[in-house]
């Protein structure tokens, strides 16, 4: 057998996808607090509060700037965790994929619905986020709606970075490294809560290197106004490292499951 | 088409390391019948079921399922056949109707257009009370049931169960055979592994017997019984056995041992057994053999972990 095939993508994906949507929906009510609750607090919390402070922000509201990336930076972690977390679940100790298994679909058909759920998820932590940044008035106007389809990518791409470290996974520690290494600087680093600009000149060049840094360079100008610049480069980055993520996910998990 | 093995295997490997977990195995799985994969544990029966579902690739041989070539048609092949694990896994955060819906869609079938199937598999595995129970809070026994209805949910032609009542108290055990025997009436085709005679004895027409990835002998249980051992044993145990090997043997009986306990293989037992009522205080069973006799004969009593 060879592991390394390219993924065949079909619509028998769909089914893993309704399984975990249907999942997802018999535990709406802590989906939904996660996803307005957390956005909510660091809009007031940080916009209002360093707002006040700092005033504007590379020429918008604080709380703009701030709405305009949180929105990438939750689509960022929403995906990862379903990614990580209840990918390796599911994968591991709860024998999911081996039921699966059993049936016509593959290992592919796994990862591809699996992704396309990540996606799924980060796309209702960004409506959240776009109906509480409307209300706070910090939404540029119709265009942001734009904003939807990009959350959906962002999904896509960190999805299929996280289930990399799922194939890799043999216990949920191990994802402290993903955190503390891949996720957390990226949070810090790629502009959600101050212009890249600011860095010093080394360090701004490499956070172009970083997925989120192209994520939030097309989330702000959608929400909060401003010329969208360089959007085929910005998308082009996500596909790649989401495409990446995915194939090598399908590839390691037909070694850990074909065995 | 109707004598075509429904499985044929020629010259499985599957080693995983310098470990040959799969050595070289042939084996024909005719239509309709309950073929089952006797040995000890890490035998090799698992592997070799995996095998047969495209989910463990061989690394040599040639494996044929329904006329298609495994790997490259597993799909196909899982499409009509249905699949029993040895570990529990069904959905946990799905009750016992919503799991048998689940699992449907991952056949492609649309839970709504067989209804009337699904209320036939929750009567078949006596759960219509527990419809929408979780998971959890089922029994070992129910759990199991619920796996084997599952496996039928895409109408197989044939049906793979891997140890299908290991861990279950007797009960439970026979409600499982009894549908197990019921699913043969209607002409599936069951394989099965197991470690149980009995299990072994009551289901299957024919079984292999393996053993360190080779198959030992292959045939119907009695066939095995008539071919390996004689047709009737006499154990004896305690400490006091020792002495008696010798006047067995001057018996004619095949005597082997196993910790302070003593098998007297024979043809006819008549004298000896009138030999050892005259003894007092010396526990005897004598019994007819059967498959476990063929078993210990051919791998052997060592202890196996």
């Amino acid at each position: 057998m060879n592991f390394w095939r390219l993924p065949t993508i079909r619509a028998d994906a769909f089914a893993v996808w309704r399984r975990n949507i249907l999942v997802w929906r018999k535990l709406i009510g802590p989906a939904i607090l996660m996803n307005f609750g957390e956005p909510i607090l660091y809009l007031l919390g940080l916009g209002f509060g360093l707002g006040h402070f700092v005033g504007e922000m590379d020429g918008m509201p604080y709380l703009a700037f701030l709405a305009s990336g949180i929105i990438a930076s939750s689509a960022m972690t929403t995906a990862t965790f379903e990614g990580m977390y209840s990918v390796y679940t599911r994968m591991d100790p709860q024998h999911t994929y081996e039921a699966m298994m059993a049936t016509p679909l593959e290992v592919d058909d796994i990862l591809v619905g699996e992704m396309i759920w990540c996606g799924t998820k980060s796309l209702f932590s960004g409506i959240a986020i776009l109906a509480v940044a409307t209300l706070l008035g910090v939404v540029d106007g119709w265009q942001a709606l734009w904003v939807l389809p990009v959350v959906f990518l962002i999904g896509l791409c960190f999805g299929g970075m996280a289930m990399v470290m799922s194939a890799f996974a043999t216990n949920y520690d191990f994802f402290n490294y993903y955190f503390v290494l891949a996720i957390t600087p990226m949070f810090i680093l790629s502009g959600v809560f101050y212009p890249v600009d600011s860095l010093p000149e080394l360090a701004q060049g490499a956070v172009q290197l970083l997925p989120l840094t192209h994520a939030v360079a097309m989330t702000r100008p959608l929400v909060a106004g401003g010329e969208l610049t360089m959007p085929l480069l910005h998308i082009g980055v996500l596909l790649l490292y989401g495409g990446l993520g995915f194939y090598i996910s399908v590839v390691l998990v037909r070694k850990r499951l074909l065995v | 088409m109707g004598l075509q093995p429904v499985v044929s295997a020629q010259g499985l490997v599957k080693t995983f390391g310098s470990h040959r977990a799969v050595d070289g195995i042939d084996f024909d799985i005719p239509r309709g019948s309950c073929f089952g994969f006797l040995g000890p544990n890490g035998a090799g029966k698992t592997t070799t079921l995996k095998m047969v579902l495209g989910l463990s690739p061989q690394m040599a041989g040639s494996l044929q399922v329904y006329g298609l070539q495994v790997p490259d048609k597993a799909r196909q092949v899982r499409a009509r056949t249905g699949v029993v694990p040895q570990a529990d896994n069904l959905d946990p955060d799905f009750t016992v109707i919503e799991n048998l819906r689940t699992y449907a869609t991952y056949f492609g079938l649309n839970p709504s257009a067989i209804e009337d199937r699904l209320e036939r598999l929750l009567e078949f595995a006596a759960l219509e009370k527990r419809r929408d129970s979780k998971t959890d809070a089922l029994s070992g026994g129910m759990k199991r049931r619920l796996i084997i209805a599952r496996a039928l949910i895409n109408e197989p032609e044939m049906v793979v169960l891997d140890e299908p009542t290991t861990g279950l108290d007797p009960q439970a055990r026979h409600i499982i055979w009894s549908r197990l025997n019921e699913l043969k009436e209607q002409g599936t085709t069951l394989l099965l592994t197991t470690h149980y005679m009995e299990e072994a004895e009551r289901l299957c027409d024919e079984l292999v017997i393996m053993d360190n990835g080779r198959i030992l002998d292959q045939g119907s249980p009695d066939t095995l019984v008539h071919r390996h051992v004689e047709p009737e044993v006499i154990e004896l145990r305690g400490e006091k056995t020792r002495g008696y090997a010798e006047s067995a043997e001057k018996h004619g009986c095949r005597v082997e041992r196993l910790g302070s306990s003593l098998y007297c293989y024979t043809n006819d037992s008549g004298a000896f057994i009138n030999e050892l009522r005259e003894i007092h205080g010396l526990t005897f069973m004598h019994r007819p053999t059967g498959l476990e006799d063929v078993f210990l004969k051919l791998t052997g009593r060592e202890l196996r972990d």
